[in-house]
């Protein structure tokens, strides 16, 4: 993967130690400094730095999504996942999203109270957590995640896994920062129309259906699977397991290693990616904010409002 | 625009009780702020590796087992030590008044007991992200005069 640098257009630059030029911040995550990696995330995050990056085009994932409802068992399924993972050699980065609260502006990331593996003295130099939140993004995830999976790979992580928010049927945001998607479903989630209807499940590169040990979940995937063939595309894997006693995880965790990408997502990828731009120019415009309190305010019209973010160089 | 401070709040040691953390963690989200929960029963090193990897600037820790007299400043002493003087770090919980002054001395920026109002919490962190003395690297000096 190409990676370039380049720094926020606005010029607020980054704002390194004493003497420390990005460089150094760089050169510092490279060779194992979790400070120095932190900080640099940071300063992605707060919009001080941006990460550009070309395509993928190799046929092994570098950035995966790990998405779907609220308490299905996301978290405990990828603890358990980076387990087998850095048992096979692997280092992996994990970006666990959040939700920020849209009246406060602040966040309870509770994500990492799940990961045991980052507590195994074994294991825990080989993988890093860091929690995101979504801030003013909508959505399951926001796009400069994707920046922050560009950092961790370029400064030499194997893999980075994105945890999205708990997320609904029609939140399919994750395809615009991710090679592949993995959607984890629970038992008992309705009757087979719900397996039926449009969204995620149709960007999904396999379904994982968790909490296996529950009465319904075997039905559910059985739902999933008849509803994945009706398609003319290929149906993508539906695995069973269950992440609190670790039932077919170690299928599970070589099955998504391995995983390819699903031809039927192509273009829906390149469409979220394009929305979450479009967002994020919004959203960076140095008057979003002023601009809001004037609608609040009655002091400017919707529309004068919208055509102001959409030209930048005011 | 600012950006939401982001602070890890951590339960040290063998001690179960976490309600008071969460009403913390709540009440901090509810400020404003970017709040990570470590969980229970964690030793000092893993809070400094979570502050670490989390990239937070203030560390909050809750005791309410008899141990912080031990746990608040080997946390803060395993702070510098890793070059993590710029974090801030208060406490609260059951830390009887006696016991307060040696947490000062060990750089510990506030204490908060029950009663204490959210209100009160933020006020300190808002004061405190404005000094250039309160990161824990300082150790003694300026401290929070709580009202509870």
């Amino acid at each position: 993967m190409m990676l370039a640098l380049v720094m926020a257009q606005d010029g607020t630059g980054i704002h390194p130690h004493e003497g420390e030029t990005l460089d150094d911040r760089i050169n510092a995550a490279k060779v194992g400094d979790r400070r120095a990696l932190a900080r640099l995330l940071s300063s992605i995050e707060n919009g001080e730095l941006r990460f550009s990056d070309s395509l993928n085009e190799s046929s092994d994932w570098s950035i995966l999504a790990l998405t779907g409802p609220p308490g299905v068992g996301k978290s405990c399924l990828l603890d358990r996942l980076l387990h087998e993972w850095v048992d096979n050699g692997l280092r992996i980065a994990v970006l666990a999203v959040d939700p920020s609260s849209p009246r406060s502006g602040g966040a309870l990331l509770g994500d990492r109270v799940r990961m045991s593996v980052v507590d195994n003295e074994a294991k825990k130099n080989s993988v890093y957590v860091r929690s995101v939140a979504t801030r003013k993004t909508s959505g399951s995830v926001p796009l400069v995640v994707r920046d922050m999976a560009c950092c961790l790979l370029e400064v030499g992580w194997d893999k980075v896994v994105i945890e999205t928010v708990g997320a609904g049927q029609s939140e399919v945001r994750c395809a615009a920062v991710a090679d592949r998607i993995v959607l984890v479903e629970g038992p008992a989630r309705g009757d087979g129309v719900q397996a039926e209807k449009a969204g995620l499940l149709e960007l999904a590169d396999a379904v994982i259906v968790n909490k296996s040990d529950l009465d319904g979940a075997q039905r559910h995937a059985n739902e999933l699977r008849e509803s994945l063939h009706l398609g003319s595309d290929e149906a993508p894997e539906v695995l069973l397991v269950s992440a609190l006693h670790g039932t077919g995880v170690a299928e599970a965790s070589s099955m998504l290693l391995s995983l390819k990408q699903s031809v039927r997502a192509g273009r829906a990828r390149w469409r979220e990616r394009l929305l979450s731009h479009h967002e994020r120019l919004l959203l960076e415009h140095p008057e979003f904010d002023s601009i809001l309190s004037k609608i609040e305010e009655g002091l400017m019209s919707f529309e004068d409002a919208y055509n102001q973010l959409r030209n930048q160089n005011e | 625009m600012d950006q939401p401070l982001r602070i890890v709040i951590a339960k040290p040691g063998l001690d179960g009780h976490d309600r008071g953390a969460k009403v913390v963690a709540r009440a901090l989200r509810d400020a404003g702020h970017e709040v990570i929960y470590t969980g229970l029963r964690r030793t000092p090193e893993q809070i400094i590796e979570t502050v670490r990897d989390e990239d937070a600037i203030l560390l909050g820790l809750s005791s309410l087992s008899g141990a912080h007299g031990h746990l608040f400043p080997r946390i803060c002493e395993t702070l510098r030590e890793h070059n993590m003087g710029d974090v801030i770090v208060f406490g609260g919980g059951i830390i009887p008044e006696d016991d307060r002054s040696p947490l000062f001395e060990a750089g510990v920026r506030a204490i908060f007991g029950p009663g204490t109002t959210s209100e009160e919490m933020v006020e300190f962190i808002a004061t405190a992200v404005q000094r250039d003395d309160a990161g824990v690297g300082h150790g003694a000096g300026w401290y929070w005069n709580p009202s509870a």
